[in-house]
């Protein structure tokens, strides 16, 4: 009988790796126990607001009664905001990738990512004390002129404190994040794809149409969710600059109110039944940016084969 | 379809460092042309120079003349748009782009510049620049898969057929054999052959072998030492600089003696 030689392990060194491969694995639970948590904590405290008869509930026809107005609320004004704010960020983005001198460049790129550093509080006092004031002579050009829209409807809001005038803080809010991950991506263009554009005879524009774009397709759209799902979950500034009411078409009124903004306002009085409806309110938040990136993996595997990737 | 190149006295920068200095060339129309010598001796740098890829890396810039059938390509007012639709470039690396199709890399260049083709022009103009780099037996029945899964010998192809897809006057190539196995090397020779009788070729190799095999002319380049400028020591007939090179240092070089 002979033992296989290569059986014997030589010890030394194969300690480092248990541990560590033990330690990573220990961190890849945690994540996935935190969540799993999170959601069961969110869905047994909501079950009484689910169950509960509708008269109980806040506005006295149900839960869903209850939320579907806040839901679309917080829907318009997250998109609403990342329409401001995805052209901006990523015209704004290209300029430091692909067209400022390199100076000029690293600069504004810090400047970008200041704005991130800026706590949401500030921006909500901002979009508060400044931004509507000064926007709602705007809201009343709007409103004389483009009133028959519903979305524009008159009269408008004299305060200026509108979902409008919300979506444009929370723009403001997204921007950096879109801004340095498209940034990031972009950068990271191969070379030899931008020059074999360029050979052919392509203008700088056409090269970032042919190049580099196709390129950082899936990274702008991962960028645009993350920046949504800052939208979504927003709370500060929006129940500072937002003069909430009931859901109402035109952005210029006031009315309309966000998920995280109804918690954030009624939370700290409410007790009961109430706090139930409330964390039920944050459960439809979580299962809609569930949702969110869900169909942002779904749009980048799409084109998977054509990514670049292979 | 082709155009002649004269090169006089263009000196190569980048930044403040001078990288080729004093070249003086005349490159015939419908001929193949190699540049050769040893690494860093600015051959790939000169290359670049004759359709301004030169000048896409920061602080590039280049003084002298590049005439194409004498238009100067640095003159005031050039655009070095217009310059590169007329002298295509193939590159070391295969380069298709992979966001595209089979097709829509060969029809990449053709719909720059709002150039409108209709569908049936455009697959005309496949078929023929598919058929004229050789590829189109193995592609025509996946044009619409993307042009990344070929083989890199099949890439390098594709990348050529995109070129000659835009009709231009010449075509650079920058070591376009150097990432591919030996049978897709001589196929891409084969072609070089082929494309003498309409374009213009310039070709920078490494591989001695292929210059002798495909050139009509050849160019030596060579540099005196790091941080010095490179210079073109010697361009004659492909038989000369290999049999009977008039320099010291190109008879070195082409024998293996070198350095």
């Amino acid at each position: 009988m002979t033992t296989n030689s290569l059986t014997t392990s030589q010890g030394a060194g194969r300690a480092g790796d248990k541990v560590f491969s033990g330690a990573t694995l220990a961190a890849g639970c945690l994540i996935l126990l935190v969540l799993f948590g999170v959601a069961l904590f969110l869905v047994i405290q909501a079950i009484p607001a689910l169950v509960a008869p509708p008269a109980d509930i806040q506005g006295g026809h149900g839960f869903f009664a209850y939320i579907g107005p806040i839901v679309v609320g917080t829907l318009i004004a997250a998109v609403i905001a990342l329409v401001i704010a995805t052209p901006v960020a990523i015209g704004v983005a290209l300029f430091i990738s692909h067209y400022a001198p390199r100076k000029l460049a690293s600069g504004l790129g810090y400047v970008v990512d200041l704005l991130a550093a800026i706590p949401s509080v500030v921006y909500g006092a901002w979009g508060a004390a400044f931004l509507a004031p000064q926007i709602s002579p705007a809201y009343n050009w709007l409103a004389s002129t483009m009133g028959w829209l519903p979305i524009f409807q008159g009269p408008a809001s004299a305060t200026g404190k509108t979902i409008l005038t919300a979506s444009i803080v929370l723009s403001v809010m997204v921007l950096p994040i879109i801004t340095s991950l498209s940034r990031e991506i972009f950068l990271q263009t191969p070379k030899l794809h931008e020059e074999a554009a360029l050979a052919l005879g392509a203008t700088r524009w056409e090269m970032i149409k042919m190049a580099v774009l196709p390129f950082g397709r899936p990274g702008i759209v991962s960028a645009v969710m993350l920046g949504l799902g800052r939208a979504l979950g927003e709370t500060m500034a929006v129940a500072l600059v937002l003069s909430s009411g009931v859901l109402t078409a035109s952005l210029i009124q006031s009315g309309n109110q966000t998920i995280a903004a109804e918690i954030a306002l009624n939370f700290p009085e409410a007790s009961g039944l109430k706090v139930s409806t409330l964390i039920a309110a944050g459960l439809v938040l979580f299962v809609i940016t569930l949702g969110v990136n869900m169909i942002a993996r779904w749009i980048i595997t799409r084109h998977k084969e054509f990514s670049g990737a292979n | 379809m082709s155009k002649r190149i004269d090169v006089k006295d263009l000196n190569v920068y980048y930044g403040s460092f001078l990288a080729v200095e004093g070249v003086n060339i005349s490159i015939e129309a419908k001929s193949v042309t190699a540049f050769i010598g040893p690494s860093g001796c600015g051959k790939s740098t000169f290359l670049r120079t004759l359709n301004r890829m030169h000048e896409v890396l920061p602080g590039a810039r280049v003084e002298g003349e590049v005439l194409l059938d004498g238009d100067n390509l640095y003159g005031a007012g050039v655009d070095p748009v217009t310059v590169r639709s007329q002298v295509g470039m193939v590159f070391q690396r295969p380069n298709p782009f992979p966001t595209m199709s089979i097709r829509d890399n060969v029809l990449a260049g053709v719909k720059l510049n709002n150039k409108r083709i209709t569908k049936g022009a455009a697959d005309a103009l496949v078929e023929k620049s598919l058929r004229a780099a050789n590829l189109w037996n193995e592609v025509k029945d996946r044009l619409e898969k993307p042009g990344s899964g070929l083989s890199g010998g099949q890439q390098q192809r594709l990348c050529i057929a995109r070129a000659i897809a835009v009709e231009p006057q010449v075509i650079l190539m920058d070591e376009p054999c150097s990432a591919l196995d030996p049978i897709s090397t001589l196929a891409v020779e084969d072609l070089i052959n082929e494309l003498k009788d309409e374009y213009t070729v310039v070709i920078v190799t490494h591989n001695m072998q292929q210059a002798a095999r495909v050139s009509d002319k050849t160019a030596f380049f060579n540099i005196a030492g790091t941080g010095k400028p490179g210079k073109l020591i010697e361009f004659a007939d492909t038989t000369t600089i290999f049999n009977n090179p008039s320099q010291k240092a190109t008879e070195d070089y082409v024998s293996g003696r070198f350095g």
